[in-house]
Formats: C-alpha cells, structure tokens, sequence
C-alpha cells in the first residue's frame, strides 16, 4: 500500500549481519592492516586523496566493518605511489593492503 | 514476577494523595477518547479523590513547540495561564495528561528556577495579556504517576487480574514510556529513564509480567516534525519498526504506552508496516487509564478500545472480558460511529 | 631509645611497602587495614600488565618485606588529627591509635558500575566489570552465566571515568591498559573469541604499554573501535545488544555480543571526605605540591602514598611509599 512515504532504512551497520569472509581473507594477506589505529597520515600526504574522496584509513575501517561496496568504490582512485607506506607510524603495508583489496574485492 | 530493576526507588518523587488540577492531553481525546474519562471516573468515583477539571485550560502549546511554531516565551506565558487556572481554582497540586505537557512544565519550572527573570517575563507578559496572576503547582506529577501511586487501591478494587484467564499465567506486558516523561529530567520520573517503573509498577500490582527488552528506551518514532510532515514520515515508522521488531520475540500480550503519542503510533504504525513490508504485528496497544479499566471492570467499548487500530479482541479473550462484537462500533447513545470500510483490511491476520 | 610509632593506614601494595620502608628507616610502623586481609586490590588481581607477570609475586615480595611488621585489619580509620604531638586515629568500632606521623595509604574504590544504568550492570548477568573478568582469570574460566564459553566480547573503556555524568572527571589511567591486557588474556583463554575495545581515546601511556596494544592487534586480532557504547540491552537469550558509533567510520553501529566487560575506574573513597583532609577536584587527597611534595599533605604529620592522591599503576605507588618513608625520616629527625 502506498503511503506516500517509505520506511526509512537503518544507518547503523549491523556487524552480526556482516559476512566476514573478505575482511578474514585480507588479514589473511596483510596481517599489518590490524595494526591501523586510524591516525589519518596516509590519507593526508595521498596524492589522490588531495583531489578525491579516497582515504586508505577510511577503506581499511570500512573492511573491518564489512562495508565491502564502499571500499570497492574508493579504491579504484588509489594511484598506488606508496607515499603512505613511508608516512605509516604503525608500519601497515599499505602498498600491501591495497593491492589485496584489488584482487579480493 | 518481580521486576528486575529492585532500585528504582532511587528515582522517586513526592506524588500528593489527593486534591489536584487535572490538564488534559490535545490529541488524546481524538485518539483515545476513553481514556481520559476513565482516569477520572477510576479516582473520582471508586477511589473518592478530588480532581477538578476546568474547561477553561488550552494546549500547554507542546506539539508547537516541539515542532518548531511555537516561541519559547509563548510557550511560558501559556503555561503561565495555566498555573494561574490552577490557583484560581484553589489547587497546588497539578495533573497533566500528557508527558509532552509534563514535559514542558517541568522544563519551565526548571528554566523559571535557573532564570527568574524568565519568569518575571512570563508573569508580566500573562498579566499584560488576561490580567491574572498565578503560583507555581507544589507537586507537579503525570497521569501515570498518580495512577502508579494508587496502584494498590486500584488492585484491591479491581474485578479481573492482568492473567490469562484460562491458564492463569501472568500477561507478558511491554511498556512504552515515552521520551518527554523521563529522558528531560530522568529524577523526575518514577524508576529514572533507563529503567522506569511507571508502568511497570501498575503491571505487577495487577498481576502482569513486565517484559524488558533490548529497544525498551527507543523512541516510537512520533518525533512531531518528523511526523508531522509527511515526507518525513519514513523516519518516523522505521523507529517503531525497530522497536517491533525487538520486542516481537517475546510475545507480549499486549503493549502499554505512558504517552499519547506513542500509543498512537505504537498501534498505528503497525497497520502501516503490514500494509507496507508485508509483516504481521499485531500487539494492541493500551494506555495506562485502558489497562486500569479493564481491571476495574469497565466496558471495553465504554472505554473506547474500538479506536485502536490493532483489534483487541484477542486480548479480551485472554483475560476473560465479556463483550458484545455487535457494539464494538456503536457510540455512547446507541449509534452507529462509522467502521473501517473493510474490515478484514484493517486485520492484521489477514495482510 | 624507644622506636617512634607510624601509622600506616592501608594496607594495599602502598601500605604495606610504606611500612617494610619505613621499619627499613627506623620506625615502628602499625599497620592499619579497613578489611580482613592485606594487599588491597592488587591481591585480587590475576595478571598484571603490561608483563603479564602473576600479582602473587608482587604480593609475595611485598609480603617477605613487611613481614612481622604489626598490623590491625578490620580496622576502618574514620577520623584523623594532627597536633604538635603527632596524631591520632580512630576507627569506626572506637579504637584510638596515636603516632608520631602517619602515612594515609587509603587507595581508591572501584566505581560503582550500577550507576552506569544504561550498561544494564546488576541486571544483565553478562555484563561484567574488569575486577570479575580478572577473578575468572584467576579461577581459570571465563564463561558466561549459562557456563558455555563467549565467542564475542566487547570491553568498554572509561566506565566510571571522564565521565561528567557520574561526577568522574578524571581519567584513571590503568584501564587502558588494563583493557589491552585482558583482551589479550581473553583470546588466550577461550580460543577462537572475538574480542572487541571500545574507546574514547587509547591512553597507553606506560613502558611497554604501546608494545602490548601492537601485540593485542597483530598478534590477537583484537579489533579497536574508536566510540563509547551508549547502550546496552539485554536480548532474549541473555546476550547484549551493544549502540555505539563507529567514529572513524562516522556510521552507527549495532552489534550483539555474549559479554560485556565495563573497565571500571578509579574513585575516591569515603575516607577522603571523612579525614579532613584538602582534596583535589577528583575527590582524592590533594598533595602538598603535585611536583616536589607529591607525598606530603598540607598537615604536618600526615603522609600520602599510593593512589589516596589519585589513579596509579603499582610500581608509581610503591615508589610513593618508599619516598614516603625517606621524607618522614628526614623530616622527623629534624
């Protein structure tokens, strides 16, 4: 029946609904990408990132959170230069992160 | 059963026992037109109490205000008048029967004591504007507070227990409480705003189990504006859906909602969400003043259960009332008040 | 001549190596101790962080060191006076003890996670605060009420900290850390568990401190969500659901787990009201100076150590206890 309105869908991710399969095979890959603690020294010297919306925190976090259709969106903007890699104060591989992603999702 | 959370009298509040103003709720008389009258005929007539109504009182202006129409200083020197009804009347102790209301008193109250040139404003402008002048209420309580606090009595005079007539199992209770009732000034609730025991109270003292459950604290999704205008509606209904849908597994007997706008949209919403998602709810919903009837042995027609969307029906089997179907859609005089143009539609069984 | 008589009111780690310090100086140190036995919180604890080492052999050493010394326990000091004589305490049962000088080594209370309602703690029987997860640690199992393993933990930090609703201002310092810890601990005990930190900032501070966090997350996988839980609500089949955001994802989140471990923090107990005593804003005894007199009170005669003066890890409170002892050697020789 149409109201004229339709039922809001929620915001919230629901991580007991999230399939986890992806997010265990990049860990799998790249176990560094744990060691993120969301500091934002990748996004802020990343040649991409200064012109587009692409953050590798970002990706990683929604990875984590099985949010795999965002990710898989941003990192196609990724030029893969690698300065994050040298900036990282946690020694993530970023390099390694992504070109994970590119092939697992 | 008893209720889990044994601490709720850390929020307690004075409650007086008698003599109060009583302020009625805008949209309760159109939605549940019983319920008001039975609260008073419950404490007037069985329990003797002095509750005096005055047609003279308007709107505590909270729908306005919550929806962004409504000026705060406005807002005051209503409220203003309403107080000065109140001791105009003779009365101290104030009654509102809606916990917007109770809401928007309690936060002017509050502001008045913060800010008294705020209420010297408000004095001066009622003054201005109708010539009165009034005191502030002593004890300022909700409907359900007074009820809760003449649970007992209630239960003493009652002819039917909150059971399952035929098992004699207690009835699984959900209470909404509302967000204006507690979550402005958690203190001022009974039980505070995380647990409260308002209506939980009234359920164990008539026999029913008061079901906790994860959503218990959420909005129903009224939310005034986000009701108010259409397109936003969405928003409105996903909170009850979500709340539904948490408290579904349980299996409650029926739900018992502090606020007016919430048993409106906690039964309303329900028919929506069937026609819209295909889902089957079918809880009805009750006020506080509806649940007392039943106990009292009042009419469920005479109570105005017709006007809930969600039939209750099941629920009247289950405690064992009689009633007549035929009268479901018959007015206080006999005639007929109009009925859903299909009623299997409106059945949520059927969707 | 006779030895001088030092009260030393508490008999936690601070107490205790006050007293083994001060015996060391000269003195004759009474120990006095509100509960049955010695060692204060520490003695309940099962591993310590960041080494994982057993809080048994600290208490063992401890224990070696004050051995002898004289100690009432049971003993709840209620008031506490100074005159140019030394000063005298009483108990709440009426005992009197006078002494030259005396070290308050009071600690702190853990905070009362009840008043956290929506954490649902007290009602809901899987939510936990860190003190019990450590006593499952020390019985060696760590499961649900119903008795069957976890596989989803979250931990919540700062529960009862930084935390103006509950009048908890401060920050107390050992959770983070103690967090980190017990998430690792966890994955160690019921393999295959999911454990999950949520945090408002991660504050570890401590040698060794960042290396343990590094190791929780490479070695454990324990995932870190940067949020604090706004609530929890008991689900049908006694697991919790959990609302929190995600702040570096900027979304809600829900989640369901089958416990939930609340850090508790760090609270000034009641004796700090009942002494007399100048207080900081958090509630603790105020040090005379917070960088050179960290162990004096603004009363001659009376002493601090420990976390009477707000939340320290044990090794900073024992070091206060044998400074304490120094300084009241020198001050009472003059």
């Amino acid at each position: 029946m149409d109201f004229g309105f339709t039922v809001n869908a929620p915001r919230a991710i629901y991580l007991d609904k999230i399939d986890p399969a992806l997010r265990d095979k990049l860990i799998a890959r790249e176990r560094t990408t744990l060691l993120c603690i969301g500091c934002g020294s990748c996004t802020a010297t990343c040649t991409a990132g200064q012109f587009t919306g692409f953050s590798l925190r970002r990706v990683q976090h929604l990875v984590r959170r099985g949010e795999y259709d965002a990710a898989r969106r941003a990192i196609t903007d990724c030029m893969l230069c690698g300065k994050c890699r040298m900036v990282c104060p946690r020694g993530v591989n970023t390099r390694a992160v992504l070109h994970a992603l590119l092939q697992i999702l | 059963m008893s209720y889990r959370y044994s601490n709720w009298q850390e929020y307690s509040k004075e409650i007086a026992d008698d003599h109060y103003y009583y302020a009625r709720s805008c949209i309760r008389q159109n939605f549940f037109p019983g319920s008001e009258k039975a609260f008073l005929d419950i404490l007037r007539e069985d329990l003797g109490m002095d509750i005096v109504e005055d047609p003279r009182h308007t709107t505590c202006t909270g729908i306005g205000y919550h929806s962004d129409v409504v000026p705060l200083e406005t807002t005051m020197a209503i409220v203003a008048r309403q107080f000065a009804l109140m001791t105009e009347c003779g009365y101290e102790n104030y009654v509102a029967s809606c916990i917007t209301s109770f809401g928007i008193y309690s936060e002017v109250l509050d502001m008045w004591h913060h800010f008294p040139e705020l209420e010297e404003k408000a004095r001066e402008n009622l003054f201005k504007a109708t010539g009165r002048e009034f005191r502030k209420p002593k004890i300022l309580v909700h409907t359900s507070d007074l009820m809760f606090h003449v649970r007992e009595r209630i239960a003493e005079k009652g002819v039917r227990r909150l059971v399952n007539a035929s098992t004699g199992e207690p009835l699984r209770v959900v209470d909404h409480i509302g967000c204006h009732y507690a979550k402005v000034f958690p203190k001022k609730g009974i039980g505070g705003a995380e647990f409260p025991y308002v209506l939980a109270g009234m359920v164990e003292a008539w026999g029913g189990a008061s079901v906790d459950y994860p959503e218990r604290r959420h909005c129903c999704g009224f939310g005034f504006r986000n009701y108010l205008v259409q397109a936003n509606r969405g928003y409105s209904v996903a909170n009850s859906q979500k709340k539904l849908e948490s408290m579904a597994p349980y299996n409650p007997d029926f739900i018992v909602a502090n606020c007016p706008g919430c048993a409106m949209f906690l039964d309303r919403w329900q028919f929506t969400l069937n026609a819209m998602t295909g889902s089957r709810y079918a809880i009805p919903v009750l006020t506080y003043e509806e649940m007392a009837g039943l106990v009292m042995g009042i009419d469920p027609w005479e109570l105005g259960l017709q006007m809930h969307q969600v039939p209750v029906e099941p629920l009247l089997d289950k405690l064992g009332v009689e009633y007549d179907p035929a009268a479901k859609y018959l007015g206080k005089n006999g005639k007929f008040i109009g009925q859903p143009l299909s009623v299997e539609a409106y059945n949520p069984a059927a969707l | 001549m006779a030895q001088e008589r030092i009260l030393v009111i508490g008999g936690g780690v601070a107490g205790m190596q006050a007293a083994a310090a001060l015996r060391e100086a000269g003195f004759a140190p009474l120990i006095l101790e509100r509960s049955a036995g010695m060692g204060g919180h520490v003695a309940q604890w099962d591993r310590l962080f960041p080494t994982q080492t057993q809080a048994q052999a600290v208490m063992a050493e401890l224990s070696s060191a004050a051995q002898g010394i004289e100690s009432v326990t049971g003993c709840e000091i209620t008031s506490l006076t100074s005159d140019a004589s030394g000063v005298t305490a009483l108990s709440a049962d009426g005992r009197r003890f006078e002494a030259r000088a005396t070290v308050v080594a009071t600690g702190f209370d853990l905070f009362d996670a009840r008043l956290k309602e929506e954490y649902g703690y007290g009602m809901y029987e899987n939510v936990i605060t860190s003190a019990e997860l450590e006593r499952m640690f020390r019985e060696g199992r760590v499961t649900m009420r119903s008795g069957e393993a976890p596989r989803r933990v979250a931990i919540l930090h700062c529960v009862g900290s930084r935390d103006e609703k509950v009048g908890q201002n401060h920050c107390s310092k050992v959770c983070c850390i103690t967090g980190i810890k017990q998430a690792i601990e966890l994955t160690e005990a019921v393999p295959g568990v999911e454990v999950t930190n949520f945090y408002m900032d991660l504050r570890a501070f401590g040698n060794g401190y960042e290396e343990l966090y590094r190791r929780s997350q490479v070695e454990h996988g324990v995932t870190y969500i940067r949020g604090r839980i706004s609530e929890a609500g008991e689900t049908q089949d006694k697991r919790i659901q959990l609302k929190v955001e995600d702040t570096l994802v900027g979304r809600p989140l829900r989640m369901t787990v089958d416990m939930l471990v609340l850090l508790v923090g760090m609270q000034a107990p009641g004796c700090c009201a009942a002494f007399g005593l100048p207080r900081q804003d958090n509630g603790f005894f105020a040090p005379r100076d917070p960088y050179t007199g960290t162990v004096l009170s603004p009363v001659r005669g009376v002493y601090l150590a420990g976390t009477a003066t707000g939340p320290k890890t044990i090794a900073e409170s024992l070091n206060e206890a044998t400074a304490v002892a120094a300084r009241i050697k020198q001050d009472l020789a003059k």
